[in-house]
């Protein structure tokens, strides 16, 4: 026991030196600490957001959707390059029930080159070399597409990882400071921004899709037969609230219409003659392009601006539009025009989202959360240092010490990982300071036991933390996975309790049976007392 | 100086001879905490059925106007709103259902917190929303399933340690200590109506935890006094187990009481539930170790050959096999 080496004792105290050290920055929260000396550490703790007060956004896609978008795609593709090819190939009876395309060739020795058309559409760009789409030849002249699940995975995927970039631009556009944006499992992003303002704002803004087009009205459609939402064969219905015809719908022509994908730049504007608010829109070359040839095609007729299947307006071309920029104009207020700028500048989003759950704290509650949180730490620990003072004496004194110490690692280690403190976190701490003593506990009264049986100072010492020891190490054990297990299928602010605890037990045993093994033994060696106060 | 001893030296205190009224007792503490449960039924938050909680402060009002809220929220046509006190009396949440086919179009869950803080802001205009929480039926479930899976995970992992660095039996007996801590916490919170969400979840396990954490000294005494004093009759040996712990799983359970009482008393309303739990939990846990876990041992026949077999017959077969090895 008296035998505690030099080296033992200087890489202890270098030890917790270094974890004290690092929990500093996080004592000074705020500005503080940009003044500090650079050779300081900097990482802190993150605050939670029910601590910093702020929005947890969970965003949900449904698979289904992107299934159906691809499917969409594939079906315009196809009827592209049938039309493309030469001799043309002419295909008919097109349908995507059951999430299949199907076609019939109308002739049936064009069967093979159907399908010399359709193989490099659905092959992917994969390593495995595992196709997207299988196809198949049904009674000699049907072709059936249906997507494969590798195909399918990938696509949810990648529409998922577009979808996060697309997040991430809208919300940087906002000008939120540090959002926290990332992919959970397969469908999920979480969103999160601390003290936000208006997440009212936020979640109308993630909530858009912002896929824009622009298509040419179908005019000779039979009104009532729109009314009802029949469209005829080539053109489809969309519903128009600011019909000034009165309609609900309008039709427009399901081909030769243009995506609002390819733009460089939306801002929000006002029309010259009405002074209503718009949104401009300049494309990149090809979307010009496009633009120009749809426009020059049509003066006269009018096209319907649609925005996530939605009609925003229906202008006529009086001239054809070359200059690559447009202006859509809708029933916006100004914050309106402002919000849909943005969404179209950070591109739209390939899959629809929706918000499946959302947790949100005002900077008030967070803030009185903090400062009750610390009043009851700092009351709920003095009251245990002097509870063990009072019972242990030197020895509790030597517990209270490595008590501190504790509190000091559990932040500097939570700083090191960038750990995030929640109010259920502060608990976690409270609870260490309850438990962390145990182990010290545990020793001095096996110690007074020790010493009770007539055993002599130094081995009594000895003995009490010999046979305390297994005991600590077995209870701790199961504590962990208690908090392995709230780590695992924990979320947000019981997650951070978990980190707590689990941080909070290795470090308290460290300090509870290590540091006061040694400043006991210091003791010993330098009085060899012959009497015990404990 | 004169130190504190809050359990004199020498105690001796009969602790199991009361075993089988304790444990009948403790079987219909288990029983009317089930039947709380299914009676009553917990007062699940938004966490674990969906839905919608609003948090706010009456920043210049003493009492909040909780009758006259519950109206006007109902006025708006979402149903019944579950409003409660938390924490200070001009504190409420207002907890709502999602309105129907919110899972489908998200849409209709912010109108309803919309027209709720509306009417707040408008009718009420010291009123200070302190937090909109809304949860869709589908994360809610998932949220429950994993709560679930979290207590039921922890109770068997830490089971089979307690096998593998015990005996089967200590296993059997941290299993049924457990499982009456979490049984009579869910009788409590049956019986309070208190919110039940993830933090008692977190409560739950930290109960659980701890709890363990006296079963394990008080474990750890008996394996060590079975190999010490073969011959000593099992009850006996149990007694002296409890009683040489004693002190430290007083002072321990104070010191957490210490702890918890401060957070009950000056920490934040939102964790209210959680210290509360937990505060329980520490009664619970510290009785079922000495009255659960002890008495189970002697039914499940753990004796002084429980540990010493194995080791022993393993230390004889090396001394004898030596030798051979070498010849």
């Amino acid at each position: 026991m008296l035998d505690f080496p030099r080296w033992k004792v200087i890489s202890i105290s270098l030890l917790l030196a270094f974890g004290v050290l690092m929990s500093l920055p996080s004592l000074f929260f705020g500005e503080s600490h940009k003044y500090w000396p650079a050779f300081l550490p900097d990482e802190t703790i993150n605050l939670g957001l029910d601590l910093s007060g702020g929005s947890h956004i969970l965003l949900e896609a449904e698979p289904a959707d992107v299934a159906e978008t691809r499917l969409q795609t594939m079906e315009e593709s196809v009827r592209a390059e049938m039309r493309r090819a030469n001799p043309r190939i002419n295909i008919g009876d097109i349908s995507r029930r059951d999430g299949v395309l199907s076609f019939m060739v109308r002739d049936s020795t064009q069967v093979d080159a159907a399908r010399d058309v359709l193989e490099p559409l659905t092959t992917g760009a994969g390593l495995t070399g595992q196709r997207d789409w299988d196809i198949e030849v049904r009674d000699d002249t049907r072709f059936v597409v249906s997507p494969t699940s590798a195909g399918l995975e990938n696509a949810v995927d990648n529409a998922m990882d577009t979808a996060t970039d697309v997040i991430r631009r809208r919300i940087d556009e906002m000008g939120t400071r540090e959002p926290t944006i990332i992919r959970q499992g397969d469908t999920r992003i979480v969103v999160q921004v601390p003290g936000l303002e208006d997440p009212e704002a936020l979640k109308e803004l993630l909530g858009k899709t912002a896929k824009l087009e622009f298509k040419l009205v179908d005019f000779e459609a039979d009104p009532n037969a729109i009314a009802e939402g029949r469209a005829p064969v080539g053109s489809q219905v969309f519903p128009y609230p600011d019909n000034p015809s009165g309609l609900p719908n309008i039709a427009v022509k399901r081909l030769g219409g243009i995506s609002g994908d390819k733009l460089t730049d939306a801002g929000q504007g006002f029309d010259p003659d009405t002074n209503a608010p718009v949104v401009n829109i300049t494309f990149d070359t090809e979307g010009g392009a496009k633009f120009a040839r749809l426009t020059q095609n049509n003066v006269g007729r009018p096209f319907a601006i649609i925005l996530d299947g939605v009609v925003l307006s229906a202008p006529n071309i009086n001239e054809p539009i070359l200059g690559g920029s447009a202006q859509i104009s809708g029933n916006f207020t100004v914050e309106e025009a402002n919000q849909l700028s943005i969404a179209l500048r950070s591109g739209a989003l390939p899959v629809e989202l929706q918000v499946v759950e959302e947790r949100t704290v005002g900077p008030d509650l967070g803030a009185d959360s903090i400062r009750k949180g610390m009043i009851a730490a700092i009351i709920g620990t003095a009251a245990v240092l002097a509870f063990m003072v009072v019972t242990y004496g030197r020895f509790g004194f030597y517990a209270n010490f490595a008590l501190a110490l504790n509190l000091f690692l559990i932040l500097g280690v939570m700083a090191i990982f960038n750990a995030t403190l929640t109010l259920p976190g502060i608990a976690g701490f409270i609870l260490t300071v309850g438990s962390a003593v145990d182990a010290n506990v545990l020793i001095n009264e096996r110690i007074r036991e020790e010493r009770r049986r007539g055993r002599r100072v130094v081995q009594a010492v000895e003995v009490g933390y010999k046979e305390a020891s297994r005991a600590i190490f077995d209870a701790n054990i199961t504590n962990v996975i208690a908090g392995l297990l709230l780590f695992i299928f924990g979320s947000g602010p019981v997650r951070g309790f978990a980190v707590v605890l689990i941080i909070g037990i290795v470090t308290s045993v460290f300090t509870a049976v290590v540091v006061t093994r040694m400043l006991v033994a210091l003791w010993l060696r330098r009085t060899r007392p012959q009497e015990l106060v404990i | 100086m004169k130190l504190l001893k809050l359990v004199p030296d020498n105690t001796n205190i009969a602790f199991l001879k009361w075993r089988n009224i304790a444990v009948a007792i403790s079987i219909l503490m288990i029983i009317g905490s089930m039947a709380l449960v299914a009676q009553r039924g917990l007062n699940f938050g938004v966490d674990f059925v969906g839905g919608q909680m609003i948090r706010t402060t009456f920043t210049q009002t003493a009492d909040a106007p909780i009758t006259e809220l519950r109206e006007k929220v109902g006025a708006l046509g979402y149903g019944d709103p579950t409003i409660q006190r938390f924490g200070q009396p001009n504190e409420v949440s207002i907890r709502m259902k999602l309105p129907e086919g919110a899972d489908q179009d998200p849409e209709l869950a912010n109108t309803m917190a919309d027209q709720i803080t509306g009417m707040l802001k408008a009718d009420y205009p010291d009123v200070r929303i302190d937090g909109v929480d809304s949860v869709s039926g589908k994360v809610s479930e998932e949220l429950l399933s994993k709560g679930v899976w979290s207590l039921v995970g922890a109770m068997l992992a830490i089971t089979l340690y307690i096998w593998i660095r015990f005996e089967w039996q200590f296993g059997a007996g941290a299993l049924f200590a457990l499982f009456h801590d979490v049984s009579l916490t869910f009788g409590f919170f049956a019986l309070t109506q208190l919110e039940f969400n993830l933090n008692i979840v977190a409560a739950l396990l930290t109960i659980i935890g701890y709890s363990l954490n006296d079963t394990i000294v008080v474990y750890d005494r008996i394996r060590e006094n079975l190999k010490k004093y073969r011959k000593m009759d099992i009850i006996a040996l149990l007694d002296l187990s409890v009683n040489e712990t004693l002190a430290r799983t007083v002072m321990t359970s104070l010191t957490m009481l210490v702890a918890l009482i401060a957070l009950i008393i000056w920490g934040p309303d939102v964790i209210f539930g959680f210290a509360a739990a937990m505060f329980l939990g520490v009664f619970i846990g510290t009785y079922s170790s000495v009255y659960m876990a002890a008495p189970i041992l002697i039914w499940l026949k753990v004796g002084p050959d429980s540990f010493v077999p194995p080791e022993a017959a393993g230390g004889q077969a090396e001394k004898i096999g030596g030798p051979e090895e070498v010849g």
